[in-house]
């Protein structure tokens, strides 16, 4: 297996540098490459589809991505011949983001009316996430909602469970701040707005209890 | 700088991938727009933050209203001088899409410390030409230390309210003309890498620094329902804008002119993130029917300083192109407006 680095490289460049160890490889084999964001996954996708090599991705963390991609035999005649197949035959695992459901908690309580209830039946929506065959890929919280994800919330085993399950948790960081809870986050990590807003825009479904 | 593959010059730290291909994508602008508060209504603020539009626009009389606009971005070019006209083309611009006549232009600078003041002269001499050049002044500007360059323009202009040209007026059956051919932004991408041939570099170059004023002055005199300007969000991308979600359009990617090196380069995969960026947001409005993936990529492709796309009328359009073609740049009559459809664009 052929290893690229290609984090911190800005688009075209690990398309190049991957194109680059394609060309180097004397029989068919797998190519590594790993990236820093998503929008690189998406042009290597993009690559190996119009080339008809096999690909998979996967999200390391929040800002490492490793793309796979299988380079044949008759693949690698192809592309020394450098003969482009249009087909778009879908070769690549779907685009991922498709795919994505996200969950927004703006407040610390389900629903408006009497408080009391709103935060049981927060507590009670977010232990039900759990439980669903179908986990969110992202959890947002935000303004109200941030105190969930910190010490002393009584979701706090219940989202900690979804985490380890592979449901990103992101927390407002301008949240945290203005509640005083920095300090206090005890389940996923810290976000800005415009992760805030990406994950909103990429969403396919967004639940928001 | 990271390293790139073969061997950049030095001159290249001066160039990280700019242009239009630097702006934030269109999703992501959205959202956050959205959750903003609406100021006080004012009667008088013709065109503003609620369309899609190019530039705002502000009455002050009946005869006289204020055209707004501001530009800027990192080079996408390592020639200071030439980055300086493409970034002040493709702000003055904008005042053209809105059918407006450019009046005053304030200079944007974001420059390191400690890099060479020679080369910030040379971004400015070409912008301070290019405002020149459009029959605007140079009238100030601000400029603040910044770790990576940064150059544009906030110019304003003036437009008759009655002529103002809205990039959503157009009606069913108009002809859709495109001004500037396709592809800069990928070839710039390319030759950022090295893989640019000259002559394609040339033709972008000369493409990037042209004015949209020369077509504009042309499209004035005809009925005219709709312009914009094709820039970061690629020609399918403001195609998209220009739709609204009122009209669908067929578009003859035969028709589109294009930069032909630059098909070869997408088919080299030399695409930038803003391509990608852009395809994922518009894919959902278009259906693409048979079109090659080159043509797909350069349809999407971000360009900087790209050409007015106008909605005209059936009957001038073709009046209107033949006079177009007089200004030694390609350009063509690629699509027309129709009745709304389940896809808003279909490419054939």
């Amino acid at each position: 297996m052929i290893k690229v680095n290609a984090m911190g490289d800005a688009c075209p460049i690990p398309v190049i540098k991957t194109k680059n160890a394609i060309k180097e490889m004397k029989e068919p084999g797998v190519v590594e490459v790993l990236v820093d964001n998503e929008i690189a996954v998406q042009n290597l996708t993009k690559m190996a589809q119009q080339k008809q090599y096999e690909c998979k991705s996967e999200k390391i963390s929040e800002d490492e991505f490793k793309v796979m991609i299988s380079v044949g035999e008759e693949r690698k005649e192809d592309q020394i011949n450098d003969n482009i197949e249009t087909e778009k035959e879908a070769v690549c695992i779907p685009d991922q983001r498709k795919k994505k459901k996200v969950v927004v908690l703006r407040s610390g309580k389900m629903g408006e009316g009497n408080d009391e209830l709103g935060t049981v039946l927060m507590k009670g929506f977010i232990y039900a996430l759990t439980q669903l065959d179908e986990l969110p890929e992202t959890i947002l919280l935000y303004n109200g909602g941030a105190p969930l994800s910190c010490e002393g919330s009584d979701s706090l085993e219940d989202l900690k469970s979804l985490e380890a399950q592979g449901v990103e948790i992101l927390t407002c960081g301008t949240c945290l701040n203005y509640y005083g809870l920095s300090e206090k986050l005890a389940v996923g990590s810290v976000t800005n707005m415009y992760v805030i807003a990406e994950k909103m825009t990429a969403a396919d479904l967004i639940m928001c209890p | 700088m990271d390293s790139y593959p073969n061997g950049m010059s030095k001159e290249i730290v001066f160039c990280k991938g700019g242009g239009c291909t630097a702006k934030l994508g269109p999703g992501i602008l959205e959202r956050v727009l959205e959750c903003l508060p609406k100021g006080k209504k004012d009667d008088n603020l013709l065109i503003g933050y609620d369309s899609h539009d190019d530039a705002a626009v502000y009455k002050i009389s009946d005869e006289v209203a204020i055209v707004q606009t501001l530009d800027f971005f990192p080079p996408m070019i390592d020639d200071p001088y030439i980055f300086g006209k493409i970034a002040a083309a493709n702000a003055l611009s904008d005042i053209y899409a809105m059918g407006g006549e450019v009046k005053t232009a304030l200079n944007i600078v974001c420059f390191p410390e400690k890099m060479d003041l020679n080369i910030l002269g040379e971004i400015m001499r070409g912008g301070q030409e290019k405002v020149m050049e459009a029959g605007g002044i140079l009238a100030g500007g601000h400029s603040i230390a910044d770790d990576s360059v940064k150059y544009g323009l906030s110019v304003t202009g003036t437009v008759h309210p009655d002529h103002i040209l809205a990039n959503d007026g157009c009606e069913i059956g108009d002809k859709l003309i495109l001004t500037k051919p396709l592809g800069v932004g990928i070839i710039a991408t390319a030759n950022r890498v090295g893989e640019a041939s000259k002559t394609a570099m040339e033709k972008a170059v000369k493409s990037m620094t042209t004015l949209n004023k020369y077509a504009a002055e042309i499209m004035r005199q005809f009925p005219i329902h709709g312009c914009t300007d094709v820039t970061g969000f690629g020609f399918l991308g403001h195609l998209h804008e220009m739709m609204h979600g009122v009209f669908s359009c067929i578009i003859h990617a035969d028709y589109v002119p294009v930069i032909s090196e630059a098909l070869a380069y997408a088919d080299e995969f030399l695409l930038t993130a803003a391509g990608q960026r852009n395809r994922n947001y518009t894919e959902q409005y278009v259906d693409f029917q048979d079109i090659s993936f080159a043509m797909e990529e350069l349809l999407l492709d971000p360009q900087t300083s790209g050409g007015l796309l106008i909605s005209a009328g059936a009957q001038q359009s073709e009046e209107l192109l033949n006079k177009l073609k007089g200004l030694d740049m390609p350009c063509a009559i690629v699509g027309e407006v129709i009745e709304k459809q389940s896809r808003e664009i279909i490419v054939i």
